[in-house]
């Protein structure tokens, strides 16, 4: 437990200076949601940075996928049907809502945006009763 | 192409991959994790709190620290979002969000990354991640439309 406290605390650490980054240089808000919808909208007009910052995403994974293939291991045994439900849910509820876990609960929070701050309860709340239902009801 | 676009690319790509490594280190790329914090009762794994724990100072001080100059590094001007609008659709876009982070145990960030891992799961989820997106973009068409 110990070891994934501090495993958490050192990536989340990361992931504020990645979005620091993008704050100080690019000025940009790291929302994963809207960097990606944004591309959606055309690739030419102000897509180049969007592309690749999903690019360094993909990339990062790659490698750290060959060198530590166990921080990719899935063995929640969602089915096919429910993890392909659940983007769609996510990539619809994440565009209406103006944001997910980047940027609303990181760098809106960091910001003492009140409207990152209710989406952010909201969607935690709304996320431990889904997967608090399904473990008592469902057994998943 | 201009010499800043250029510029605020390879910016980009570096903070993705740190910000995939963090996610990756952090455990957000295993949904059982993810799954098991939002799973309240017994066998609950609070440790994915403190990503957010590790993330908001670090981010918070570099905000400090920004707040009030004239333009980031490479650019002319801010994009940090100034809406303060409580929005019927912030409320329920969030609700939904997490209906469907309870369901996969994946949020937007850590299915990309584990789409660039192979992970097979992020291989269902991703596309259709962008559907729904796109499933978004048409109604709200739709609903200005009207």
């Amino acid at each position: 437990m110990m070891n994934s406290i501090l495993m958490a605390l050192s990536g989340g650490a990361l992931i504020g200076f990645a979005a620091s980054l993008m704050l100080v240089f690019n000025g940009r808000v790291t929302g994963i949601s809207g960097i990606v919808n944004g591309l959606l909208g055309g690739l030419f007009k102000d897509g180049l940075w969007r592309l690749t910052f999903i690019l360094g995403l993909l990339v990062g994974g790659a490698l750290l996928g060959m060198s530590h293939p166990e921080l990719f291991v899935n063995t929640s045994g969602r089915s096919v049907v429910l993890v392909t439900l659940a983007g769609l849910i996510v990539g619809f509820g994440t565009v209406m809502g103006s944001g997910c876990t980047s940027g609303h609960g990181v760098c809106g929070i960091a910001r003492f945006s009140v409207r990152s701050l209710l989406a952010t309860a909201t969607f935690m709340i709304i996320g431990i009763l889904t997967a608090t239902v399904l473990k008592y009801w469902l057994g998943v | 192409m201009e010499k800043r676009q250029i510029q605020q690319a390879v910016l980009a790509f570096m903070a993705g991959l740190v910000f995939a490594v963090g996610l990756a280190v952090s455990g957000m790329t295993q949904p059982q994790k993810v799954i098991g914090f939002l799973q309240l009762g017994e066998g609950w794994d609070p440790s994915l709190m403190f990503v957010m724990i590790g993330a908001i100072p670090v981010h918070m001080i570099s905000y400090r620290w920004m707040r009030g100059r004239p333009s980031p590094l490479f650019d002319t001007q801010w994009h940090v979002p100034q809406s303060k609008d409580i929005t019927k659709p912030l409320l329920i876009g969030a609700g939904l969000f997490g209906l469907g982070w309870g369901l996969g145990g994946f949020c937007p960030g850590p299915g990309l990354t584990s789409l660039g891992a192979g992970q097979m799961s992020a291989v269902y989820f991703v596309p259709a991640m962008l559907v729904g997106m796109g499933l978004y973009r048409l109604y709200s068409q739709k609903i200005a439309k009207k």
